[in-house]
C-alpha cells in the first residue's frame, strides 16, 4: 500500500516551477516569407533530415511544414524493426549504414529511443526460401554484416517457443538469423530528431498542409499553404503514403502505388519472446515489445487505398498464421488494430534524390521497410540537399532508374512488412 | 467481407478478386521507344479519389474494369473490359528504324 501522503506529494512536486516540463519544440510562431530549405511532412526522415542539415551542414533557416500533427503518419505506426540484412548489396550497405547510426542515437541525441537488440529470424518454409536465405546471408557477409543460415535444430534451441512440428501446412525448415536485428520506440526517434532540429533552430509547423508548389522555368520557387505562400530556395518532399499526389503539384510521376499496410498488439504478457521472428511464406512477423505487447503485421493489402481503416480479413488472416507458429498465443487477446498508408515501388527500393523540378528533392518509396532508414535517410538526404547532388550511398536509388530499367530489385523485403 | 460485383459472375467476396492496378492509355508498341514503354509500364498516376482500375475474377480468370472511390473504399461500378478497350491491338512490331532508344 502506497501511504496517503504521497499521491500528494507527487501533485505538489507537478506543480513546482522549479522543474517545468521540457518543451521539446518551442510554441508555434508565424511562418516567415522564406526559408533556405523547406521540407513537406513531419514524419521521422523529414526530421532526421532537418537534424542532419542543421547539425552537419550548418544550414538552420530550415522549416518542416506538416499537415497533421508531428510524426503522426508511418512513423507512428509502424512495427519498428531494424535489420541490415538486405539482398542487393545497394541495399544492404544503405541499412547497416542507417544500424550504425541507431547504435550511437541515445547518445548522441541525448534521448533514450530503447534500442534493443533481439535477433531477427526470417523462417524458411520451402527449398526455394532456403535457398534465398543462403543466397542472402552470403551477400550479408561479403558486406561485413552479421547473417547466418541456420536450420532447425539451431532455430529450435533459439526460439523454444516457436512450433517447429512437420504436422502443420508450412513447416520451417531453416531460418535467416541476423543477430544485430532490433527494435526501438519509433515515436520516441521522431521526437529526438525534433528536439535535436529545433534546438539548432529549424522551424516546424504543425496542422500546416502543404496544398501548391511554385514552380517557375523548372525551378522550385516555394509552396503554397493553408497559411499562406512560403518561398524557399531548395523544398524536399518526404510524405510517405501521400508521396503521388505532393509530387503531382510538381508535376511529375512516380513508380508507386499507395497500399495500406495493418499491424496489432496484443494485450501485454509477460516477457517470453525475445527474438523478431518473420516468415515471408506466412506473411507474419512478431515480437514483444518492451511494455508486454506482442506487435503483430503481415503483408500489405490486397488493394491500393487513401485510408487508414482496418479490417477483419486482415486479423483473421494473420492470426490463423500466428498460430501455427505459437500455438500457445490461442487464448490471447488482440488489443488494438491500426493500418498506415505506404508508398510502394515495383521493385521494393525507395526513390530518392533529384527530382525533373531543379532544387525540389524527394525522399520517398519507403513502403513498408522506411522506419528503419530514417537515420540515414535523414543524413543522405541532407547531404543531397545541401549539395545540389545525391550522397553516394542513394545514387542507385535514383527516380529514373525505371525507364533506364536500372531497378534494385530488393527481395530481401519481400511483401512483408519490415 | 466487402463484396464486388463481378460483371460475369454477379456479387462475391472481395477476396475472390485481383487488384490489377490502373487502366494507363497504352502507348503504340509498334511505335514507342523504349523509355515510353517503361514509363508506361511502372509510373502511376496514384490519384487519390475517383479511379478507374484492372480487376481480375482469380477463379474464373476474368479481367475487367472497376471504378472505385479509394478515399472512402466503395466500389462505385464495374463492367467488361469491352465498354473501354473495342479495338485490337497489333502487336507485330515493324522494322526497327532507330525508334527504340538503346541505353
Ligand atoms: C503498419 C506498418 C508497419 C511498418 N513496420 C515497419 C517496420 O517494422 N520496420 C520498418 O523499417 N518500417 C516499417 N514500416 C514503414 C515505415 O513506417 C515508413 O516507411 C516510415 O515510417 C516512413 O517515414 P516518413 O517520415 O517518410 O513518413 P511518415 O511518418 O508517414 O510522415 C509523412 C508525413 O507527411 C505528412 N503529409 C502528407 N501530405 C502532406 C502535405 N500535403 N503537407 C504537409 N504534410 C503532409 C503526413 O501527415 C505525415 O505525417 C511500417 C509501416 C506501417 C504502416
Amino acid at each position: 500500500m502506497i501511504p496517503a501522503f504521497v499521491p500528494l506529494k507527487i501533485l505538489r512536486y507537478g506543480f513546482r516551477k522549479k522543474y517545468p516540463a521540457e518543451r521539446f519544440i518551442p510554441k508555434q510562431q508565424d511562418l516567415k516569407k522564406s526559408y533556405d530549405v523547406v521540407i513537406i511532412g513531419g514524419g521521422g526522415h523529414a526530421l532526421a533530415c532537418a537534424y542532419y542539415l542543421a547539425k552537419t551542414h550548418g544550414i538552420t533557416n530550415v522549416c518542416i511544414l506538416e499537415r497533421g500533427y508531428l510524426a503522426g503518419g508511418n512513423t507512428a505506426r509502424n512495427t519498428a524493426i531494424i535489420r541490415s540484412n538486405y539482398l542487393t548489396p545497394e541495399g544492404v550497405r544503405f541499412y547497416e549504414q542507417s544500424l550504425n547510426l541507431y547504435r550511437d542515437f541515445s547518445q548522441e541525441l541525448d534521448f533514450n529511443i530503447l534500442y534493443s537488440e533481439r535477433g531477427h529470424f526470417t523462417l524458411a518454409h520451402t527449398d526455394a526460401a532456403v535457398r534465398t536465405s543462403r543466397w542472402r546471408a552470403e551477400v550479408n557477409k561479403q558486406l561485413g554484416v552479421d547473417s547466418e543460415l541456420i536450420y532447425p535444430d539451431e532455430i529450435a534451441r533459439l526460439c523454444p517457443h516457436l512450433n517447429m512440428s512437420d504436422h502443420v501446412r508450412y513447416p520451417i525448415m531453416g531460418a535467416l538469423y541476423h543477430p544485430p536485428g532490433s527494435i526501438a520506440r519509433h515515436d520516441a526517434v521522431a521526437w529526438a530528431y525534433a528536439r535535436g532540429a529545433a534546438k539548432l533552430g529549424v522551424e516546424i509547423h504543425q496542422q500546416t498542409p502543404v496544398t501548391g508548389l511554385i514552380v517557375e522555368n523548372g525551378t522550385i520557387k516555394g509552396v503554397q499553404t493553408s497559411r499562406g505562400t512560403v518561398y524557399a530556395n531548395r523544398v524536399m518532399q518526404a510524405v510517405a503514403g501521400n508521396t503521388s499526389v505532393v509530387a503531382k503539384m510538381a508535376g511529375f510521376r512516380l513508380p508507386i502505388k499507395t497500399i495500406p499496410l495493418q499491424a496489432c498488439v496484443s494485450v501485454p504478457l509477460k516477457p517470453f519472446l525475445d527474438q523478431i521472428i518473420v516468415s515471408g511464406s506466412l506473411h507474419v512477423y512478431v515480437s514483444q515489445s518492451s511494455r508486454g505487447e506482442l506487435v503483430m503485421g503481415g503483408s500489405t493489402d490486397p488493394y491500393g487505398l487513401y485510408g487508414t481503416r482496418s479490417t477483419l480479413d486482415f486479423k483473421e488472416g494473420l492470426l490463423g498464421h500466428m498460430l501455427e507458429l505459437l500455438p500457445m498465443l490461442g487464448e490471447v487477446k488482440v488489443m488494438r488494430q491500426w493500418a498506415g498508408m505506404t508508398d510502394m515501388t515495383p521493385d521494393f527500393s525507395p526513390v530518392m534524390g533529384l527530382t525533373p523540378v531543379k532544387n525540389y528533392y524527394i525522399d520517398s518509396g519507403w513502403g513498408t521497410w522506411g522506419f528503419k532508414a530514417t537515420p540515414v535517410c535523414g543524413m543522405t538526404m541532407a547531404h543531397t540537399i545541401a549539395n545540389d547532388s545525391p550522397h553516394d550511398l542513394i545514387k542507385p536509388f535514383y527516380l529514373d532508374r525505371f525507364v533506364d530499367y536500372q531497378q534494385v530489385g530488393e527481395k530481401g523485403a519481400a511483401s512483408v512488412g519490415h | 467481407m466487402k463484396v464486388m460485383n463481378c460483371p460475369l459472375n454477379g456479387p462475391r467476396n472481395i477476396s475472390e478478386f485481383a487488384w490489377g492496378g490502373e487502366v494507363k492509355p497504352m502507348p503504340d508498341p509498334a511505335t514507342m521507344g523504349d523509355k515510353e514503354w517503361a514509363a508506361w509500364l511502372f509510373l502511376e498516376a496514384n490519384e487519390a479519389g475517383l479511379v478507374r482500375e484492372w480487376w481480375c475474377h482469380v477463379p474464373t480468370s476474368y479481367w475487367f474494369i472497376a471504378e472505385r472511390n479509394n478515399i472512402t473504399d466503395e466500389i462505385i461500378k464495374t463492367y467488361p473490359a469491352t465498354e473501354l478497350f473495342n479495338t485490337r491491338v497489333e502487336f507485330a512490331a515493324k522494322a526497327p528504324s532507330g525508334s527504340g532508344e538503346k541505353k
